[in-house]
């Protein structure tokens, strides 16, 4: 019952946003979004810590077919909902300085898609996946598509085409599933645990992985399915980029644990090696590309390009160090990319520009701006004691652990990050001032109320990330079980 | 049966009222009559299968649930007609009357169990929309979409007639099920060629009907000139009644020569979904993407048929044609709204829609998104159920290049989407809003939320067969 509230809670307030206007309706919203997090903290609290699924609902729902409304919480799922209801209100606050034309759609869609987003961090049953997954597709479209920037039209375009096109090689692989779970006469069913049991040929698995795969690797994204991001990203209203990096990406790396990892074991061992020199070829191509970005927001784009490919290596590799590392760091990677776009956003506000050349400076005008600037910006490098430290270790291990070369290669990660990260920070906030920033005010009480759950978020991962762990970790044991069998 | 009656009686009496020269009260009798004969349509439910006029016609679960779309359809489209009721159109109670007696036609064509019933139920429908295509006298592109019409309609009845004549050649019977009989049994054989000729030209015909390529070439021109309200009538029902009478001829009458005739479908299966979404993918205007994209879904109902999967076939494509008839009414509802106000029929002449009627804005978007097949719509249960059908029958490749062509209708149909929501009006005049009536709104209202409804719980219908 907790998991249906959970997640229908934010649709219900969505279509009752219909009845508001403009400030009231963000109010509204961000009441409903906060309400949404305490619920979820809630379910945290009242769940154990064990690998069974807990508050399971399973009705059917196309009856006749064996496709069930079949959802519920495990550690792993756990977290990623406590992420996204943590996420969602910021980012609504975050948009609050923003006078949105027509706000209430604006926050309807927000809260629609965080019925999507947890809908597929739910579901046991991967037609029900499926649908959340396209679900949480549609409104992220019209944020960005209706919202963004100049070039908005063909970015989101080509985002939606990409992405939709990616998951329709998924659903053919689970309709392939499907069937075969009805070949020797049983009743056919599309249930997560029937998916698992399947006995499938080698071969078979072989190609399922890539239909699977492809639809995760686009919402990564990983390299060479990454084109539509940097363009999207950079487009995007700022409360959609951190939508689509702070969440939406997570979508792909929750996805290949649960519904790729377990169901193909066989095409996963096949293909892990040529997906790490991927997802290797990711961190190194989008660290480079960042270097040489002089839009902020572009230069976390790539940035964020690199840290995905990162987790993507993890998860391949196959142990326990890189899953875990991959499931911390994507809270970690949470956290950091919605609060560096959102420092970003505040210094696009107050100077109107994202260009690194313009700006300079800031320090003086802004001492507390730029602090909050370099602890995110230290998570992101991975500094020891922050967020983004703990999961990079634990990936880098793992990583390392399946191979020494590739551990090698994947670590320049970090010295990527440090060369590109501190070069920005030093050229926008240090320096002589620019015609944009000789007058610009620090940041106000809202905007640290952003910020201040994410910086207290950033030590308490970097300082006790087996909080987190430990809830994950029953989950991530049970998967590597069910793939290693 | 009753529902023929009805709509025949209550028909004539609607052209009756036309002499009374009181348009307003038309089309609240013509949405009555409809209510009525839905209602009647929903009694015949429960009851036991039955036969009338000595067998020619069966009024079973199948005909009934199909007839319910073709009336519920004409109801829910009716509304769009108020127009021509603020116009003083002339010849308004003719065009109800034809729309009624169309559907009569309609309703021959899902419960025949003859094949001179079918005929005369093919007639009846297009006989009617002939007209209708023509009804914007002085327009030149009306004139032409009626005469191409009606010329290349009438070669393709012919030819549906003559090889309704071989089949009877071959099997000595216009009784589909003793057509069934006939085709499968041995002795026969000598006639397999008279019958497979026949065969071919009955699905020439009835391919004409529901614009399959490559029987397809009328139907973008003849969509764009007919007046944009019958081509929505034209574009639905009359393609629902050709499904249904074309999986009924195949499963019964044909079944046994699947052999010859699946690879036939199949061929122009994969066809008709090519022309389809390519030919919409080309298209600059609204109302001719919309004729291509009734080719596609001619394309993807066609799996069904060629799945020929007993039950799994009829709901699959009963589900898929209300799903698509819903989304196609809510299409050209809007688009006739947005064409009457604003004179264009490009897609910039749905640009800043979402700033001056949002609730325009929004139907469409669902209709696009349920004809594009994506979830939280009917249109994706329904590609999933016609698409499950096939795989089932092992049709593995078939199904694959339909998803492909699905990723291109994708491509068109977000255009209309991004026009409304993502450009701003071209002039002054496109920046007022479009004219809508309360209670046309409320329709809009209702066919979204049956599309919305369909994509959530399909199982509500999915299984009614």
């Amino acid at each position: 019952m907790l998991t249906a509230l959970l997640l229908f809670f934010p649709l219900a307030a969505a279509l009752l946003l219909h009845f508001f206007k403009g400030g009231t309706a963000r109010v509204v919203a961000f009441g409903a979004a906060l309400l949404e997090f305490v619920l979820a903290v809630v379910v945290a609290i009242a769940s154990k810590s064990s690998s069974a699924t807990q508050f399971a609902i399973d009705q059917p729902w196309i009856a006749s077919s064996g496709i069930r409304f079949h959802i519920g919480l495990d550690g792993l799922s756990l977290l990623l909902v406590l992420l996204t209801t943590f996420l969602v209100p910021l980012i609504m606050l975050a948009s609050f300085r923003h006078e949105y034309k027509n706000a209430s759609a604006f926050y309807a869609l927000i809260l629609f898609m965080q019925t999507g987003l947890i809908g597929v961090f739910v579901s046991l049953d991967a037609f029900l996946f499926y649908f959340f997954w396209e679900v949480a597709l549609i409104p992220i479209y019209f944020i960005a598509g209706v919202w963004g920037g100049e070039r908005r039209i063909q970015v989101t375009f080509k985002f939606f085409l990409y992405t939709i096109i990616g998951s329709l090689f998924m659903l053919a692989a689970f309709v392939y599933l499907y069937f075969q779970t009805g070949v020797n006469g049983a009743p056919r069913s599309s249930d997560l645990l029937a998916f698992y049991n399947l006995s499938l040929s080698a071969a078979e698995q072989s190609w399922l992985f890539w239909l699977i795969f492809i639809a995760f690797a686009v919402k990564m994204p990983v390299f060479p399915f990454h084109t539509w991001q940097p363009d999207t990203y950079t487009e995007s209203p700022a409360p959609a980029t951190m939508l689509l990096s702070g969440i939406m990406l997570k979508m792909g790396i929750y996805g290949t644990l649960r519904w790729l990892l377990p169901v193909v074991p066989l095409g996963v061992s096949q293909w892990s090696k040529p997906v790490m020199v991927l997802a290797v070829i990711g961190i190194i191509y989008g660290a480079i590309i960042a270097i040489r970005q002089r839009d902020m927001k572009r230069l976390i784009a790539y940035s964020s390009l690199s840290h995905v490919g990162l987790m993507a290596a993890g998860v391949f590799s196959l142990t326990q160090l890189g899953l875990q590392g991959a499931v911390i760091q994507m809270l970690a990677h949470g956290v950091n990319a919605v609060g560096m776009f959102f420092v970003i956003d505040c210094i696009e506000r107050r100077t109107g520009t994202r260009e690194i050349a313009d700006l300079g400076g800031l320090t003086r005008h802004t001492p507390v701006l730029s602090v909050t600037f370099l602890v995110m910006l230290l998570s992101t490098v991975a500094l020891p004691l922050t967020a983004g430290f703990v999961g990079e270790f634990l990936l880098l291990a793992g990583v390392y652990e399946y191979s020494a070369w590739l551990g090698a290669i994947a670590g320049l990660t970090i010295i990527f990050a440090a060369v590109y990260l501190l070069r920005m920070f030093q050229r926008v906030m240090l320096g002589p001032d620019t015609s944009f920033t000789a007058t610009i005010r620090d940041l106000t009480g809202a905007e640290l109320a952003v910020l201040v759950p994410l910086i207290l978020l950033v030590f308490w991962i970097g300082l006790f990330p087996n909080t987190f762990l430990h809830i994950s970790e029953p989950s991530i044991i049970q998967l590597l079980d069910i793939v290693k069998r | 049966m009753i529902s023929i009656v009805l709509l025949s009686v209550l028909g004539i009496a609607n052209l009756f009222l036309g002499f009374l020269r009181s348009n307003r009260m038309l089309l609240p009798v013509a949405m009555l009559i409809l209510v009525v004969v839905f209602g009647a349509n929903v009694l015949d439910w429960n009851a036991a299968s039955q036969s009338y006029f000595n067998n020619m016609l069966t009024i079973d679960r199948y005909s009934v649930a199909f007839t319910g779309i073709v009336v519920l359809t004409t109801l829910l489209l009716l509304p769009f007609s108020e127009k021509y009721v603020r116009d003083g159109e002339a010849n308004l109670a003719e065009y109800y009357s034809l729309l009624l007696f169309s559907l009569v036609g309609a309703i021959m064509m899902v419960s025949y169990d003859n094949l001179l019933m079918l005929f005369v139920g093919i007639e009846i429908l297009s006989i009617s929309m002939y007209v209708l295509a023509g009804s914007d006298k002085r327009n030149v592109r009306s004139n032409e979409a009626a005469l191409k019409y009606f010329l290349m309609g009438s070669f393709a009845t012919g030819i549906l007639l003559f090889g309704i004549a071989l089949v009877y050649g071959a099997t000595g019977t216009f009784q589909l099920t003793q057509i069934g009989a006939g085709v499968a049994n041995p002795a026969n054989a000598s006639f397999t060629p008279m019958l497979y000729i026949g065969m071919l030209l009955m699905f020439i015909g009835i391919s004409f009907k529901v614009s399959a390529a490559p029987f397809h070439y009328w139907t973008p021109d003849v969509y764009e000139g007919t007046p944009t309200f019958f081509t929505a009538f034209m574009s639905t029902v009359v393609k629902t009644a050709g499904f249904a009478a074309f999986l009924k001829l195949l499963m019964i009458a044909f079944s046994s020569a699947q052999s010859f005739w699946i690879p036939t479908i199949m061929a122009m299966t994969v066809l008709t979904l090519l022309i389809g979404n390519v030919g919409a993918v080309a298209q600059n205007s609204a109302k001719r993407m919309l004729a291509y994209s009734s080719i596609s879904h001619a394309g993807y109902l066609f799996i069904g048929l060629v799945a020929l999967n007993g039950k799994l076939s009829a709901n699959g494509i009963f589900f898929y044609s209300l799903a698509y008839s819903i989304a196609t009414v809510a299409a050209f509802a809007v688009l006739k709204l947005v064409i009457d106000q604003r004179q264009r029929e490009d897609y910039d002449g749905l640009n800043g829609l979402a700033k001056t009627n949002p609730l325009l804005a929004f139907v469409m978007t669902v209709a696009m998104l349920s004809l594009a097949g994506i979830p939280l719509t009917g249109g994706f249960f329904g590609k999933f159920f016609l698409f499950g059908a096939a795989v089932d029958k092992g049709h593995i490749g078939l199904v694959v290049f339909a998803v492909v062509m699905s990723m291109v209708g994708i491509y068109y149909y977000l255009r209309p989407v991004i026009a409304m929501y993502m450009r701003p009006a071209i002039d002054e005049e496109d920046a007022t809003p479009v004219a809508v009536t309360g209670f046309q709104s409320a329709v809009l209202v209702l066919l979204a939320l049956l599309t919305i409804v369909l994509g959530v719980l399909p199982s509500l219908v999915s299984n009614l067969l």
